[in-house]
């Protein structure tokens, strides 16, 4: 396995700072992608910063009901939140959906948020990928991409943006707070992650000296009833093929605010906006769901091995949203 | 909180860890993994190298009382940390722990090569009160463990016997199992 330099940080700013300083630097939190990363040589990093020790480890309600999470909380502690059990359940679904036990220990919030692809033309660096080495092309395009997008991909890549607790994040609406030399920034969560267009390397929207201080939620629906629907290939222990987040609130038997987004489809978060548009003021049957799905579904581009995706998406959607129709029937939250 | 410090690559880096309850002390580059540490410096074999990447749990142990896989933990980053491996879990006097005994009377393994990071995983779920008790909650929970010769059914009897027995023998542990299940 490649060396590199170690440094421990004990504040922010000192993290920070040592990163700014770096070329080719990277922190370590869980270590959960960056090792596995740096033992394919598909990172490279000449000196990662530890930040586990950094005091961002709170969650907790700030003025006007937004639940913020510090960077470093664990996806364990965060599902098991009694707050986010309690007023985002789709987080805490989302995220017990993903990984296993052991990885979600170890997971930190804001290495979730800057998970990378699992395509496996990008874990080998005997292949061609734009992502991992711009301008070297994408074997995906012509090679087997059973598992790729079939939204939001460009000629230069197709590759799934694979978090699941991302997914929640898209439907519940946050913000990604952001320390780097020159103060704080807050980005939106919907354009935290970039499609991949023609500079599929450029993952996030994030300096390489900026660090994940919290991510902020919007307020909870209330009341909503909420679902998450995640299919894969076995039962646990894997990645989606396909995923659908739902949050629904119910005007008697009609839906009144309505929230999807997908995963396992798309190059990043997926939120459907279109759907959501349709939802709204309709009855909350099947019919209602189905067309929410179709429109949800309307620009997907299967390739070859693929275009399953596409009625099994389907599938998801109408799920998610039955099911989270009956979560707020049953008067969740 | 943890001092700030730096270190270059082939420098070594002292680390001072309570290992199955042990004081040690070890001198490891910063990219050492903590498994590697723990077989080939601390000559602690038992912990097993499955698939180096988080995709199998032979690697699993605890930090602080958490199960973690150790392929993808460096060992630096434990400085101060206390970690516990599978020599670890039986009594000073050779007594095996409730879920190790429940493993070998239900024969929960073939080979052999998970069964260490299993019961690590077991013992870490069966004292966190936020995993609920029945079957379906333990395979869920378990998941991260594979098992390529397929000793799930024999697995998960051993969990639940040795979750009985430890209610048995601590009645204060057994109230609050109760309660979770309710
Ligand atoms: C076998 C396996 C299965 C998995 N299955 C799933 C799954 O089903 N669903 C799912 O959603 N995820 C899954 N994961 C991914 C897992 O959720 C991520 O690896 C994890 O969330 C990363 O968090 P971390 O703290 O370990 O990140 P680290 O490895 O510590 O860091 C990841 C990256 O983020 C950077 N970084 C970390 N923290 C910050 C910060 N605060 N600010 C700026 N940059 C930062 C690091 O420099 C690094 O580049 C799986 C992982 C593995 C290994
Ligand atoms: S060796 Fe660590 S998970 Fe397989
Ligand atoms: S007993 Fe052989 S791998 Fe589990």
């Amino acid at each position: 396995m490649r060396t590199f330099a170690y440094a421990r940080a004990d504040s922010v700013e000192r993290a920070v700072d040592a990163q700014h300083a770096q070329q080719a630097g990277a922190f370590v939190a869980g270590g959960t992608l960056l090792l596995d990363l740096v033992k394919l040589d598909v990172m490279r990093p000449q000196q990662v910063t530890d930040i586990s020790a950094l005091p961002m480890k709170e969650v907790a309600f700030v003025d006007d009901d937004r639940l913020r999470i510090g960077a470093l909380v664990t996806n364990t502690d965060l599902a098991h939140h009694p707050d986010v059990r309690q007023h985002y359940p789709l987080l805490s679904q989302a995220i017990l959906n993903g990984a296993s036990t052991q990885i979600r220990n170890m997971a930190s919030t804001g290495g979730n948020l800057m998970q990378r692809t699992r395509c496996p033309y990008f874990r080998d660096v005997a292949a061609a990928c734009n992502k991992r080495e711009p301008g070297s092309g994408c074997d995906a395009m012509q090679g087997i991409n059973r598992m790729h997008a079939v939204l939001g991909g460009s000629e230069h890549c197709i590759a799934v943006h694979p978090s699941d607790m991302c997914v929640a994040l898209a439907a519940i609406g946050a913000t990604v707070t952001l320390q780097g030399p020159d103060g704080t920034r807050d980005v939106d969560f919907g354009n935290f992650h970039r499609l991949p267009g023609e500079t599929p390397h450029q993952e996030q929207d994030i300096t390489d000296d900026e660090l994940i201080v919290a991510l902020t939620l919007a307020p909870p629906l209330a009341p909503q009833g909420a679902a998450y629907v995640k299919l894969r290939d076995r039962a646990s222990y894997e990645f989606a093929l396909a995923a659908a987040g739902a949050m629904i609130s119910l005007d008697g038997d009609m839906i009144g605010e309505a929230r999807l987004a997908l995963g396992g489809v798309a190059t990043k978060p997926w939120r459907c906006a279109e759907a959501e548009e349709i939802l709204r003021g309709q009855p909350a049957e099947t019919a209602t769901f189905e067309r929410a799905a179709e429109a949800a579904l309307a620009d997907a581009q299967p390739l070859e091995h693929n275009a399953f995706k596409v009625p099994l998406a389907r599938q998801a959607i109408v799920r998610a949203l039955r099911d989270a129709t009956r979560d707020a029937k049953e008067g969740h939250a | 909180m943890k001092d700030y410090s730096e270190h270059s690559p082939d420098a070594t880096v002292p680390v001072h860890l309570t290992l199955n309850g042990e004081p040690v002390s070890v001198d490891v580059t910063p990219n050492a993994i903590l498994l590697d540490v723990l077989r080939e410096q601390l000559q602690l074999g038992g912990t097993k190298k499955g698939c180096d990447h988080g995709q199998c749990g032979a690697c699993t142990v605890h930090v602080d009382g958490i199960a973690m896989n150790s392929c993808l933990r460096l060992a630096v980053m434990c400085e101060g940390q206390e970690v516990t491996t599978i020599e670890g879990l039986a009594e000073a006097d050779g007594r095996l722990h409730p879920v190790q005994q429940a493993f070998l009377e239900r024969d929960a393994y073939q080979c052999g090569y998970c069964t260490p990071g299993q019961i690590m995983s077991a013992t870490a779920m069966l004292d966190d009160e936020r995993i609920a008790s029945d079957d379906a909650a333990v395979r869920e929970a378990m998941s991260g463990n594979i098992c390529r010769c397929g000793a799930y059914r024999n697995i998960l009897a051993a969990i639940q016997d040795a979750r009985q027995q430890m209610q048995g023998a601590d009645p204060a542990r057994s109230d609050l199992a109760s309660e979770v299940r309710s």
